[in-house]
């Protein structure tokens, strides 16, 4: 409801900025965006699970290695760490796409944080779901892949689609290593036109339908998910 | 051409150049001091307009109530640096001029003031009617109820929520460097692009985010054991 108001109150104060003119190349920019945040997320995902399953399971090198990723990306900031794959890499020898650096930095970023969304959602499956796997002689790797992690999936989506959110708005970063995105855009025009206002509005409202779509389809996915444990009950 | 081969390969002999860095460091404090005000006083402000939103959007008349929860969900869908840009290019327009770091740091105050409402929102709403009901009877005005009632009850249970925020908003100042603030990746910016060695001078900035975070998050800790109450990191 408030969001269908604040996504009114958006399309308001873009509709008397210069719409028509600005838009094409602004959509342009948008579909770099989402581009990184479609390629980001995926990344974050693999990134969480593979930390976190290192983290709780994993012999101690790689419960440090994994505990190092986490605490070192959750405790930078996202823009030092795209500096500092842009900046620095390349003075080792490795010099990578702006869009590769993107998708690295920001899917390491929010994996980072998503390996803590899934150790929760984990820990949250009852123990006595453990216990039952012992029981029916299931090795600990079967039980964790096919009891364990599939209630514990549906259970972290929600807090994923926060951070997809979250990774959305972090992609406006990425205009600052150069690359073409809805930001770098908006400031491109913004220096050849100086028509500020209006640029600036409209790309406010193209970020919030974008967090919109994801925030609706996550919470669709969350529907679809808890219907198939609902039927798994009564079964 | 030769000069950036040559430039290459003397960097690929030294990885990490000491002198370097002790060089840059007085540089970077002082860069850091700027980090840390505008966290500071970004929180300040975060915290003041976070209770100020939670407030207005428990009001039962609808005219404030709606805008204030609008405001709210915008500022939470959109990113921060174009939030920046907004206040930083846009303003001017309306014959508000600010430098970069007060623009800045109002944006800072601004986002996660929005994020910080929906804190004291989660305070307000653990707080049993009967309190409200209380005041009520005890014929408090909404100020009082408020001041000496609800509000002590609500804030310390939601602190370590807050605490998070404060780490969360410390590690977004680096975004003030898009509008040339001289805060921390700002001058290490410049410092890498007067020398040619970047190495160096982010991977300084990056410790100091790592270190100030991991730091700030044990006492955010510290501070729930000490409330006596588990609650969630951000």
């Amino acid at each position: 409801m408030a969001i269908l108001l604040a996504f009114a109150a958006g399309v308001v104060l873009a509709s008397y900025a210069g719409f028509r003119e600005f838009l094409p190349g602004l959509i342009e920019g948008a579909w770099v965006t989402v581009q990184i945040t479609v390629l980001g997320a995926m990344l974050a995902v693999v990134a969480a699970l593979i930390a976190a399953l290192a983290k709780m399971y994993g012999p101690w090198p790689l419960r440090w290695l994994a505990i190092a990723y986490i605490e070192i990306f959750r405790g930078t900031s996202a823009l030092v760490q795209l500096f500092w794959l842009f900046f620095v890499l390349p003075h080792f020898g490795i010099v990578l796409e702006p869009l590769t650096v993107a998708v690295l930095g920001l899917g390491l970023n929010v994996g980072a944080y998503g390996a803590e969304v899934v150790r929760g959602a984990i820990q949250a499956v009852p123990r006595g779901q453990w216990e039952a796997s012992t029981a029916l002689n299931m090795s600990r790797a079967s039980a964790l892949s096919r009891i364990i992690l599939p209630q514990a999936l549906v259970a972290m989506i929600p807090p994923w689609g926060n951070l997809f959110v979250e990774l959305l708005k972090a992609t406006a970063l990425v205009s600052l290593i150069t690359l073409g995105d809805l930001a770098f855009r908006a400031q491109q025009m913004n220096q050849t036109t100086l028509r500020t206002v209006d640029i600036f509005s409209i790309v406010l409202v193209i970020y919030l339908c974008l967090a919109l779509v994801l925030s609706q389809s996550m919470r669709a996915l969350e529907r679809w998910a808890a219907r198939g444990i609902a039927r798994g009950r009564v079964a | 051409m030769g000069g950036a081969g040559n430039r290459a390969r003397a960097g690929r002999l030294m990885l990490w150049d000491w002198n370097y860095t002790f060089e840059i460091l007085p540089e970077l404090a002082r860069a850091a001091l700027v980090t840390i005000e505008a966290t500071l006083i970004g929180f300040i402000l975060a915290a003041t307009l976070g209770l100020a939103l939670a407030i207005l959007r428990m009001a039962k008349n609808p005219a404030i109530s709606i805008p204030a929860t609008v405001f709210v969900e915008f500022i939470r869908s959109t990113p921060l640096l174009i939030q920046i840009f907004f206040l930083f290019f846009v303003f001017p327009h309306f014959g508000i001029t600010l430098s970069g770091f007060t623009a800045g740091v109002l944006a800072l105050g601004v986002h996660y003031g929005a994020y910080c409402s929906e804190v004291y929102r989660a305070g307000f709403e653990n707080i049993p009617r009967s309190q409200w009901e209380a005041a009520l009877a005890l014929n408090l005005g909404i100020v009082d109820t408020f001041r000496s009632i609800i509000i002590p009850q609500a804030i310390p249970p939601v602190i370590p929520a807050l605490g998070n925020y404060l780490i969360a908003l410390f590690k977004e100042t680096p975004l003030l460097s898009a509008i040339a603030v001289l805060e921390l990746m700002q001058t290490a910016k410049i410092l890498g692009s007067e020398s040619f060695r970047y190495t160096e001078p982010i991977t300084l900035v990056g410790l100091f985010f790592l270190v100030m975070s991991l730091v700030s998050a044990a006492l955010v800790r510290l501070v729930e054991t000490w409330l006596g109450r588990v609650g969630r990191r951000v």
